[in-house]
């Protein structure tokens, strides 16, 4: 619980006044004839850190790539900092720079050094020079512990490594949101912790999340919301500590009991 | 051993190698222009260039080189006067430029399908980690896709390579003065020497084949993506 005291409070930025940076309504999602997304209204505003929990195939890593548009929506409305989610082609990838986001699998460029991978945005996208890009690059590199990695290939790095250069890369594109997909999943349980400081550190700066994870602790100790997702429903949406201590629903606390008794 | 000799001395066979070298380094350049257009076409979202992509692919692949040079000399060249070189050349050179452009072609298509098949060997996540950063199609395609592609596309680009080379022979059939032109030429006068004609023949494609099939052999374990 000394990470509770930990995190500042801001206000400003928790209350229901602050600018909401995402906003979904009405969001169906169907691949072929399964719809995997009901009718998903969700709100994150600056400032917030929301944690999607819920068992496999809820519907959560669906959820958090419907909002850079990895994955297109049958029907309902995105917006993005108050701006609707383009179709396709240059508004959308411009929009996409906007959010960053941080994959399972990590997905750092094979052909690409740890920096090359963290500048190659700026340099494309935000037309910054090579040697801007790789100032910025290498205080990112610094700030999630991997400066010394900066001219490894991904393959010479650990997991955990990879992890906080692909954050680095999407911090790089300075965004107004952080999405993470299950950001600790692929990795050896004692990379685990490496990530997930990182991720605590952002949290305290006040960056805005939307984490899809399995990571209770996390979830229990950053957010400041989580959102229970089952079978493509948003079935509960509370703070954390009302959430693990007194779910409301069944679906929850079958979930949860789960996780107890293992 | 005098045979070979009296071969080299009697008959332009270095030049017609030459000839063969150009062919094959032309050809080979705008293959590989053409052939990475076409494969961008065939994983670009639009399906009209899918489709374009698809029917040229099927087309390279499945019509005998024969017929392309044919068509490209007599009908684009004889029959619809298009010319490449310049006003006033021989029909030779046309020959030749055309044949570039036939050998270029039909080699495309199956350039095509060795990027398409390197381009598979790139996992989906980079392509999504690259659009998740901003970047735009072409950008995905040119930074993050392509350079990964074609390390993996290397071993069959080889392979199309090497065809190539051989089937620059074709040419001979619209009186360009390549390898096979010459061969000809030293049968029909020097049947007595048919043996060194064979052996000069087949070692002149070994040393223009080998190396080559040496030099991608060595690439492709150099630029080897290491996951």
């Amino acid at each position: 619980m000394a990470q509770l005291q930990d995190k500042p409070s801001i206000p400003q930025h928790h209350g229901a006044t602050a600018e909401p940076i995402v906003e979904l309504k009405k969001v169906n999602k169907s691949f072929g004839d399964k719809q995997v997304l009901f009718d998903i209204d969700l709100t994150v505003r600056s400032g917030e850190v929301v944690v999607i929990l819920g068992p496999s195939g809820s519907g959560k890593s669906t959820l958090c790539r419907t909002i850079n548009r990895l994955e297109a929506i049958n029907s309902g409305e995105i917006r993005v900092g108050g701006q609707l989610l383009p179709e396709e082609g240059k508004a959308l990838a411009q929009l996409r720079a906007e959010v960053g986001m941080v994959f399972q699998s990590f997905n750092l460029f094979a052909h690409k050094s740890a920096l090359e991978n963290v500048t190659l945005g700026p340099i494309k996208v935000r037309g910054m020079s090579k040697t801007q890009a790789e100032e910025k690059g290498m205080a990112l590199l610094r700030r999630v512990g991997v400066e010394d990695q900066a001219h490894k290939l991904p393959a010479q790095l650990s997991g955990g490594q990879q992890q906080r250069v692909a954050i680095a890369r999407a911090l790089a594109m300075d965004p107004k949101v952080l999405l993470f997909d299950e950001p600790t999943s692929a990795l050896d349980p004692e990379m685990v912790n490496e990530v997930l400081d990182v991720m605590n550190d952002l949290v305290k700066a006040g960056m805005t999340m939307i984490v899809v994870t399995h990571e209770m602790g996390f979830a229990r100790h950053a957010a400041d919301r989580v959102v229970f997702m089952s079978d493509g429903h948003i079935v509960e949406e509370n703070d954390p500590d009302s959430f693990f201590d007194h779910p409301r629903t069944e679906r929850a606390k079958d979930f949860l009991s789960k996780l107890l008794t293992h | 051993m005098n045979d070979l000799l009296d071969l080299m001395r009697q008959f332009h066979i270095l030049e017609a190698f030459w000839m063969t070298i150009k062919i094959s380094l032309l050809g080979m350049l705008g293959a590989l222009v053409l052939g990475t257009v076409v494969a961008v076409m065939r994983v670009s979202p639009i399906g009209v260039f899918q489709l374009f992509a698809k029917a040229y692919v099927s087309l390279c692949v499945n019509l005998p080189l024969t017929l392309v040079v044919f068509f490209a000399f007599f009908a684009m060249f004889l029959l619809l006067g298009i010319h490449l070189a310049p006003p006033g050349s021989r029909n030779s050179t046309e020959a030749f430029l055309w044949g570039v452009v036939a050998i270029a072609v039909y080699h495309s298509g199956f350039v095509a399908e060795a990027i398409r098949s390197g381009i598979n060997t790139v996992p989906l996540g980079q392509a999504e980690a690259a659009r998740a950063i901003g970047l735009t199609f072409g950008q995905t395609l040119t930074s993050v896709v392509l350079p990964q592609a074609l390390r993996g596309a290397i071993s069959p680009l080889g392979t199309t390579a090497n065809s190539l080379v051989k089937n620059t022979t074709v040419l001979a059939t619209i009186g360009v003065a390549e390898a096979s032109y010459q061969m000809a030429n030293m049968i029909e006068f020097r049947s007595d020497a048919l043996y060194a004609i064979f052996f000069i023949m087949a070692a002149g494609f070994v040393i223009l084949t080998l190396p080559l099939n040496v030099f991608f052999t060595r690439l492709s374990t150099k630029l080897a993506v290491t996951r």
